[in-house]
């Protein structure tokens, strides 16, 4: 990597480019008008594989073909990026992600798994990895039985934690005697060293030590949960990362020279996307999601106040993993966002037909409508893997008073909450592809379940890993590019919290803005789509009905301005949770309804 | 019923077939360069490290940790048995002194003064690699295995469930659209590799796994059916440790399909001659799909890579076949290419292609939902 100083107030041309397993997609961003905007995109198959074996192939495709189009050349004769950047030529800075060959695969080890083992993941995960399986004394399995487990696995590196600092010794080191001689196997074959990094228990470091030998590189960083009250992920994260560019990307074809050609550290794809996010959230206050629904795996990243996760769910997606999806919601689940009439035997062969043929595409409207039934199944799946892995920290011990009598809230609970999500971002093949904007907000909306006020937004391109890893070298040209030309706003989500009988009264509302002014009431069960353009806001106020919560209580009104987007301005008086009818045809009616209420699909 | 055509897989009459046969460990190597070997020649072999099982002699003595190591009876390296005695507590006064029954056989790895476990490795578990491929070792891997090139009859199948099986190719089915049913499939099919025309019926692929034959080859399944033979539902096209005892491959897809024309006439020509199959299949990164390789009896005739395998681009007149509905499985030529995206009925705009269909319909489809196909 070029260990060059670069002056933010002299970048005038960025390149980027994302490795993705199959494309390897590059933008080029320039400063116009005084402020950095995308201008242009270009992509070119990845080349890690044979017979090319060299990923800087790839990246020197995409960069031609995104030169051409901008009308700047931006490769030399000899096939490398051409900087700095003068008048046509070249750029100023170029940088990178990459989740070719399959990502970064970590196998983490803990000794409880809902405390340190759950740390180390999250520190896994927040790195951008994808965890292979967590050991740990209490999860369950016999010993021998997760030492065959670890055999079996081909990890690219190992995350150990456990205890906290001056707590368990032993049995930190009783999970160290089941990794050593199961010795894992790497990816990379025998003479690859593995990596371990150790971020557990530092009076434990020396003992842990002694039980490895020279078949693994030990690293030893500070605890991930020094105290049970406190986690401590960057340390690990940032070892994590080294780790990946020493040993990971060192062993991937070609990435030695593309490592010199960087003017930032390569980052794994996910971990990039995060980093964005995180500036984001922090940048303007907010809480917010982010989803990144992809072929195999469904990436979901939260910031709740500040707090940020991201968890992968390994086989929820809509090419490779569509037959998992379907096995794991249950058919009926599927066919129950379904309003057309589809027979259920030709419906399980075609899943199975796009699992082995992952590249097709739907034709008929028909096709299309099951594929966004699924990926409504696949984000409430993944989604509720998030909640249920984003929480507050286990084991730590509640301090009560007489006031929290009634609130009776343990260590571990979630903290992803739906009525103070600010932003919702959807990104990934089905989502970003959708042929309408309506449908991206609804599958958003039925997957997600916002409550209260939620702005809805889409990454245009997929350009969040290329922003993520610039943001790490240039903020400001991350932020601004992010701002206008990375979210293509659909427009605010207001959903009320609670359950009532259909047809019920359940709140009443007042929009003013200056091309819309409407009031009204909902009853139970409705939506309702108010067209508010991109550049318009709009104050809305909400007076629900008892029972019914959007921010400030049951029955309490709520008075917000609101963004407006491609989509606009969506009521949904549906109810959270959102339940559908139990009943084929009822729900099939029901769907309808709201299939219209959306202008979805064509009649 | 949709006619179903030659996918674009290989399907090749004649190939040198390339067989990489490897050892999960470093091993010996059993044959040398030049070697004529058949199918199920053992060509390398290896022990791998026995499994181990951790014994926490510091619970069961109800001793602390840092005192197992001197109530050891048994050091490390040594060799122990199930039920021998390897440690014993020093007792009171010389007295009442409690041994340890060791739970499992093998060698002592390790003893931990920190946590009072012993860890003891079992028997080495011994691994064999067969050769596959019925022809000459070409290249000798010192250590790993070897490389064995035979020339051969080589179907790539489009799915798969079952790993390695061997046996002789029994065609029984009259026709490629014909259904493989159960009353098909007798006692006499025993390991044999059956191949049938259309879609495989589960009672078929059932009485097949009773009847003990190897492997049967057709064109399609329901998911339905694959589902009640495996007792799960199938996620991820990530298969081949499945233990049916019949390896099961699909040659063109799921639901009701007929065997492509071209791919039966092969199987056909080849009725009696000895065969290897594997169902393993991955489609991740680096595809894998399932095959079917007959050797042919070596020299004679130049034979050629890759017959039937198709790559490159599409363009005017190139045959290609339609793998996603509304037209799953139809055969035909492109007729045209229009430069210009268009918009589908499902409403999205992509590159799409024309079709002449072998029925003399054309039909407009993405160019994604098309594979090139041999003629």
């Amino acid at each position: 990597m070029t260990q060059r100083q670069l002056d933010p107030d002299k970048i005038d041309v960025i390149l980027a480019t994302d490795c993705g397993s199959t494309t390897t997609k590059a933008i080029l961003i320039q400063k116009v008008d005084g402020h950095y905007r995308q201008t242009h995109r270009g992509e070119a198959p990845t080349t890690v594989e044979e017979p090319v074996a060299d990923v800087t192939v790839g990246v020197t495709n995409a960069a031609t073909e995104v030169g051409e189009l901008a009308g700047r050349k931006l490769v030399d004769e000899n096939g490398e990026i051409i900087r700095p950047a003068q008048g046509n030529e070249g750029c100023d800075i170029y940088i990178s992600t990459s989740s070719a060959g399959g990502g970064l695969q970590i196998l983490v080890t803990g000794v409880v798994e809902e405390m340190s083992a759950a740390s180390a993941k999250r520190a896994a995960l927040g790195a951008g990895a994808i965890v292979l399986d967590v050991i740990s004394s209490n999860d369950r399995r016999r010993p021998h039985e997760q030492i065959q487990r670890i055999r079996e696995l081909r990890p690219d590196m190992v995350v150990m934690a456990g205890g906290t600092d001056g707590g368990t010794k032993k049995h930190v080191v009783k999970i160290a005697e089941l990794v050593a001689p199961a010795k894992p196997r790497p990816r990379f074959g025998g003479k690859y060293r593995m990596p371990v990094i150790y971020a557990g228990n530092q009076e434990a470091a020396a003992l842990v030590a002694d039980t490895f030998d020279e078949s693994v590189t030990l690293s030893v960083v500070e605890n991930v949960r020094p105290t049970l009250e406190r986690e401590n992920l960057e340390p690990a994260r940032d070892c994590i990362h080294d780790l990946f560019l020493e040993h990971v990307m060192a062993h991937a074809p070609g990435y030695n020279r593309l490592m010199d050609w960087t003017d930032a550290p390569i980052m794994p794809t996910p971990g990039a996307v995060g980093n964005i996010l995180r500036q984001i959230a922090e940048r303007n206050g907010i809480n917010a999601v982010g989803v990144d629904i992809g072929g195999a795996t469904t990436d979901v990243f939260s910031v709740f106040d500040g707090v940020f996760n991201r968890t992968v769910s390994a086989n929820l997606g809509m090419s490779y993993s569509i037959s998992n999806v379907c096995a794991e919601a249950g058919m009926p689940s599927v066919l129950r966002w379904v309003h057309l009439d589809m027979d259920e035997r030709e419906l399980r062969n075609r899943v199975k037909n796009k699992m082995i043929r992952p590249t097709t595409i739907p034709q008929t409207l028909e096709a299309l409508v099951f594929e966004q039934a699924v990926s409504r199944e696949a984000l409430r799946l993944a989604y509720l893997q998030h909640k249920e892995f984003a929480t507050t920290l286990k084991g730590v011990q509640q301090q009560r008073t007489v006031g929290d009598t009634f609130s009776q809230l343990s260590s571990g609970q979630s903290i992803v909450n739906n009525m103070t999500l600010n932003l919702l971002v959807a990104s990934g093949g089905v989502l970003s592809h959708a042929p309408r904007m309506e449908q991206t907000a609804a599958m958003m909306v039925d997957a997600f379940e916002p409550e209260g006020f939620t702005e809805l937004a889409k990454d245009s391109i997929f350009m969040m890993p290329h922003l993520g890893v610039l943001a790490q070298v240039h903020p400001t040209a991350a932020l601004e590019v992010f701002e206008r030309d990375c979210l293509i706003y659909l427009g605010t989500c207001v959903a009320a919290k609670g359950r009532g009988k259909a047809g019920k009264p359940c709140f009443r509302y007042e929009i003013e803005g200056p091309s819309l002014r409407e009031q009204g009431e909902m009853a139970v069960g409705e939506l309702k789509l108010f067209p508010l353009g991109p550049e318009d806001r709009a104050r809305v106020k909400i007076e629900p009905r008892r029972g019914f919560d959007v921010g400030a209580g049951s029955g309490r009104p709520v008075e917000k301005e609101v963004r407006g987007g491609t989509v606009g301005l969506i009521l949904d008086t549906r109810g959270r949770p959102l339940v559908l009818p139990e009943e084929r045809t009822t729900c099939r009616q029901a769907v309808a309804t709201w299939t219209q209420a959306l202008g979805l699909y064509d009649d | 019923m949709g006619h179903a055509y030659t996918p674009g897989l290989q399907v090749s009459e004649r190939t040198v077939y390339r067989a990489r046969r490897t050892l999960p460990i470093a091993g010996d190597v059993l044959v040398t360069q030049g070697d004529r070997v058949s199918a199920r020649d053992v060509v390398a072999q290896t022990d791998l490290p026995g499994d181990i099982m951790p014994l926490n002699l510091a619970n069961q003595l109800s001793v602390m940790p840092g005192d197992i190591p001197q109530l050891m009876l048994k050091k490390e390296g040594d060799h122990i048995s199930e039920g021998e005695v390897i440690a014993r507590t020093n007792g009171i006064f010389g007295m009442f002194k409690t041994p340890y029954h060791s739970r499992a056989t093998g060698t002592i790895e390790s003893v931990s003064g920190v946590t009072g476990q012993v860890i003891v490795r079992g028997k080495p578990i011994p691994v064999q690699v067969r050769a596959y491929a019925s022809g000459v070792v070409s290249e000798v891997l010192p250590g790993e295995g070897c490389i064995v090139e035979a020339q051969a009859t080589y179907v790539q199948g489009i799915f798969g469930v079952g790993g390695e099986a061997y046996g002789k190719i029994r065609v029984i089915a009259s026709r490629p659209d014909e259904e493989l049913e159960a009353d098909q499939i007798t006692s006499e099919l025993r390991g044999c590799i059956v191949v049938g025309g259309a879609r495989i019926h589960g009672d078929a692929a059932r009485k097949a796994i009773e009847c003990g034959v190897s492997a049967v080859v057709s064109g399609g399944i329901d998911d339905q059916d694959l589902r009640d033979i495996l007792g799960y539902d199938l996620g991820v096209a990530v298969t081949g440790t499945e233990q049916l005892g019949t390896t099961v491959i699909v040659t063109e897809g799921f639901g009701d399909i007929a065997m492509a024309d071209r791919t039966f006439g092969l199987l056909t020509s080849r009725e009696g001659a000895d065969a290897a199959v594997n169902g393993a299949t991955q489609i991740r990164a680096g595809v894998q799909r399932p095959e079917i390789l007959i050797p042919l009896s070596g020299g004679d005739g130049d034979a050629h890579g890759s017959a039937g395998a198709v790559a490159g681009t599409l363009e005017i007149g190139a045959p290609v076949r339609i793998i996603r509905d509304p037209y799953f499985g139809i055969l035909g030529t492109v007729a045209d290419l229009p430069t210009q995206p268009q918009v589908l009925g499902s409403g999205s705009k992509a590159r799409v292609l024309e079709v002449a269909c072998a029925s003399g319909e054309r039909v407009t489809v993405p160019r994604a939902n098309v594979e090139l196909i041999a003629e």
